[in-house]
C-alpha cells in the first residue's frame, strides 16, 4: 500500500511559516513605512529595483471655481510623461488634499489621460492646497504641492452677463409698454379667433338654457396658465351673469378654488348682480388627475353644459375631457401651453388657443396695462428673435460659402449675444 | 385578502370601462369611491410629505447621536423653514373672511418666486438655445451637407421663423406677414400630427397594462 502524501504537510507549513516570519513580513512593513513618509512630505518614493518608475505629473494648479457659491476648486496638471496609450506605465493618479495644512487625505482616484479635477467637497473660510500622484502598477510618484488656495463665493456670474442684457432689455420694454397702456395710449393686439367665440358660446348656452362648465386646468395657483385662465374666466363670468345664464365650475386644486370663486363673485358684482352668486359654483373635487376626470366626465354626461371651456394647464386627461365634451354636443374653447396637449384640443374642441395665443387672450380680455404692457414687451423680443434668425442664418450661410469674412464676424457676434456657456 | 384585491381591482376597472357604454350606476360607484379616496388619500400625503417631513422634521431635527453620544452633523435646525410656515399660515387666513385679503401675500410670493427662479431658465433654454440651434449654416461648411441635411436646416430655419411670426400679437395677419403667419401654423399642424401620433401609441400601452391586469392578473387568461 502507497504511502499517504498528506503525511509530510506539516513539516511544509512549518518551512512556509518560518519564510513569512523573517523575509516576507519586514518587506510588507519596511514598504508600507515608505508609502506612508512619500504621501506625508510629498517626496519620490524611493524605487526599489523591481519597482517600475514614473515621472510625476506637471504645472500642477489649483485655482478657485469662478462664479459659484465658494464650494469648488478647480485642479488642472500636464499628464505624466509616462502617460502613454501604446506601452504606457501609468495606471491611475490619486489627489490628496491638505486641508489648513494638516495632513494629506486622498480625496480621488483617476482613470489615464486624466489632465483636471474638480473638487466639490470644499467649504468657505479654509485653506486647501494639493498634490497628485501618478500610480505604476506597484509605485507611486507624487507631485509637488500647490500653494494653499481659498474658495470665494462670487455674487454675480459675469459668463451670463449677456442673458442679464438681453432680460434687461426685455424688462425693460415690458415696463415702458406697461407705462404706455397705463398712460391711456391703447395698444393694439390682433384678434384671435378663439377669443372671438367666446360670446357666440355663451349666448348659446344661454338659449338652450344648459350650463357653462369651466375647467381651469389640474395645476395649482403657481403656474401661469392657470392664472390665465382665471383672467379669462373674469370675462366669461360677467357675460354669464349679464345673460343670466349658469357656470359650474369643478376644480382638482384648493387654492384654484377660493381664487374662481373670488373671480366669480367679483365679476357677479361689476354686473350689479351679486345676489346671483353662490359659492356652490366652484367645487373643489380631488387632487388625483384621474379621480378628477372622472368626475369631471360624469358632471359633462349629467349636466349636458352647452359650452366647454378647458383653459389652463393640461396633461394626460386632455383628451378624455375633450372627447365627452364633444360627445356631450358642446362648443368648445380649449387653450393651453403644453404643447404635448395641444394636438388633443385641436381634434376634439371647436376653437383652440394655442401657447401663446393663452396668455394673450387673457391680456386682451383683461385689458390691464400690465397685461398688455407684458404682451407687447414680449412681442419685442420676439422680434429680436426674428430678426437675430434671419440676420444669423443668412450671414452663417452666405460667410461659409463663400468665405465672406465681416459675414463671419457677424454671425460669430450673434453667436457670443446669444451664448448660454 | 390578495384574490380580494384583485376581483375588487377588477370590478372597479370595469366600472370605470362601463362609461364607453354610456354613464350608469356602476360608473357612478367607481367614481365615487375613487374621487372619495383619492381626496382623502392627498390630505394624508401633503400632510406627511410637506407638513411633517419637510416643515418639522427640519425645525425640530431627530437628535442622531453617535456611539459616543455626540450629535451627528448636518441635524442642525433649518430656521429658514419657518419662513415657510408663516406664509403657510397666511394661506390659511381665507378661512377667515375679516382677514381673507392676507392670503394673496404667500400667493403672490409663490408667483413672483416661481416667475423669477424659471425666468433664466426658461429663457436659456427655450429662447437662447433655440436660436443658436437655428442659426446655422443651411448647406453645411463649404456646401457638404447632404440632401437630407439641407433639408433638415431649411425645415428648422424656417418653421422657427414663420412659428415666431405666427405668435407675434402686435400685427395684424395680412399681406406677407399674414403669408408667413399660415406657413408658420402649417409647420405647427405638422408638428401637432405627429405629436398626436406618437402620444396615442404611449396611451394605447397604458390600455395595454389595464388588459394585463384583467385577463392576466386577475382572471389568469394570460399566462
Amino acid at each position: 500500500m502507497p504511502s499517504h502524501p498528506t503525511t509530510s504537510r506539516p513539516s511544509y507549513l512549518a518551512m512556509l511559516s518560518l519564510l513569512f516570519t523573517f523575509f516576507l513580513l519586514p518587506s510588507i512593513v519596511l514598504a508600507q513605512a515608505e508609502v506612508g513618509q512619500a504621501n506625508v512630505e510629498g517626496t519620490p518614493i524611493v524605487p526599489d529595483s523591481e519597482q517600475i518608475v514614473v515621472a510625476p505629473v506637471t504645472s500642477l494648479i489649483a485655482a478657485d471655481h469662478k462664479y459659484d457659491d465658494g464650494e469648488m476648486i478647480d485642479l488642472s496638471w500636464v499628464p505624466s510623461i509616462d502617460d502613454q496609450l501604446i506601452d504606457g506605465k501609468v495606471i491611475g493618479y490619486k489627489v490628496y488634499r491638505l486641508e489648513d495644512d494638516g495632513e494629506p487625505q486622498m480625496i480621488t482616484e483617476l482613470a489615464p489621460s486624466s489632465n483636471g479635477y474638480n473638487d466639490q467637497s470644499v467649504e468657505r473660510g479654509k485653506l486647501y492646497s494639493y498634490f497628485v500622484s501618478t500610480l505604476s502598477s506597484n509605485a507611486e510618484t507624487p507631485s509637488v504641492r500647490t500653494a494653499p488656495v481659498e474658495p470665494q463665493r462670487e455674487w454675480l456670474n459675469y459668463e451670463l452677463l449677456n442673458v442679464l442684457i438681453i432680460a434687461l432689455v426685455l424688462g425693460g420694454a415690458v415696463i415702458y409698454f406697461i407705462e404706455t397702456a397705463r398712460r391711456g395710449k391703447k395698444l393694439f393686439v390682433r384678434k384671435i379667433a378663439g377669443i372671438e367665440a367666446v360670446d357666440e358660446a355663451i349666448g348659446r348656452a344661454t338659449e338652450m338654457g344648459r350650463p357653462i362648465l369651466f375647467i381651469p386646468g389640474i395645476l395649482d395657483m403657481d403656474d401661469v396658465q392657470t392664472l390665465a385662465a382665471l383672467t379669462i374666466l373674469g370675462r366669461v363670468a360677467r357675460m354669464i351673469a349679464d345673460y343670466d345664464s349658469k357656470i359650474f365650475m369643478p376644480v382638482s386644486r384648493s387654492l384654484v378654488m377660493t381664487a374662481g370663486r373670488e373671480t366669480i363673485k367679483a365679476s357677479y358684482q361689476a354686473a350689479g348682480r351679486p345676489d346671483a352668486y353662490n359659492d356652490d359654483m366652484v367645487t373643489y373635487i380631488t387632487d388625483e388627475q384621474f379621480g378628477y376626470v372622472a368626475a369631471v366626465d360624469g358632471i359633462m354626461v349629467r349636466e349636458r353644459p352647452a359650452t366647454v371651456f378647458l383653459l389652463g394647464a393640461f396633461f394626460a386627461e386632455s383628451l378624455i375631457l375633450a372627447e365627452t365634451g364633444n360627445s356631450v354636443g358642446a362648443i368648445q374653447i380649449a387653450g393651453t401651453a403644453r404643447p404635448a396637449q395641444l394636438p388633443f384640443f385641436i381634434a376634439a374642441c371647436d376653437f383652440t388657443l394655442i401657447g401663446e395665443e393663452l396668455f394673450a387672450a387673457s391680456a386682451y380680455l383683461s385689458g390691464e396695462p400690465k397685461q398688455m404692457g407684458s404682451l407687447k414687451g414680449q412681442d419685442v423680443g420676439k422680434a429680436i428673435a426674428m430678426a437675430a434668425i434671419l440676420i444669423g442664418v443668412l450671414t452663417v450661410t452666405i460667410g461659409d460659402a463663400w468665405n465672406v469674412e465681416w459675414m463671419q464676424n457677424i454671425t460669430t457676434v450673434l453667436t457670443e449675444i446669444f451664448s448660454t456657456k | 385578502m390578495e384574490h380580494f384585491a384583485l376581483w375588487l381591482g377588477g370590478f372597479l376597472t370595469l366600472g370605470i370601462f362601463s362609461f364607453l357604454y354610456k354613464d350608469n350606476p356602476w360608473y357612478k360607484l367607481t367614481e365615487a369611491i375613487y374621487v372619495g379616496i383619492s381626496a382623502g388619500y392627498f390630505v394624508v400625503v401633503y400632510f406627511w410629505d410637506n407638513f411633517y417631513s419637510k416643515f418639522w422634521v427640519g425645525v425640530f431635527p431627530h437628535k442622531r447621536l453617535n456611539e459616543a453620544g455626540e450629535l451627528i452633523a448636518g441635524v442642525e435646525p433649518d430656521y429658514w423653514l419657518i419662513v415657510g410656515g408663516v406664509l403657510g399660515l397666511l394661506m390659511l387666513m381665507r378661512l377667515l373672511p375679516k382677514v381673507g385679503w392676507i392670503s394673496r401675500w404667500p400667493l403672490a410670493f409663490i408667483v413672483g418666486a416661481t416667475a423669477g427662479l424659471w425666468l433664466i431658465n426658461y429663457f436659456a433654454s427655450f429662447v437662447m438655445v433655440q436660436i443658436q440651434n437655428t442659426v446655422t449654416p443651411l448647406f453645411g461648411m463649404d456646401y457638404s451637407a447632404s440632401l437630407y441635411v439641407i433639408v433638415g436646416n431649411i425645415v428648422v430655419a424656417v418653421g422657427t421663423f414663420t412659428g415666431l411670426v405666427y405668435f407675434f400679437f402686435s400685427k395684424e395677419h395680412k399681406g406677407a406677414f399674414g403669408s408667413a403667419a399660415r406657413v408658420g401654423i402649417f409647420f405647427l399642424m405638422i408638428t401637432f400630427g405627429a405629436s398626436f401620433g406618437y402620444t396615442v401609441m404611449s396611451r394605447m400601452s397604458l390600455l395595454i397594462g389595464r388588459i394585463d391586469f384583467l385577463f392576466g392578473d386577475w382572471l389568469g387568461m394570460i399566462k
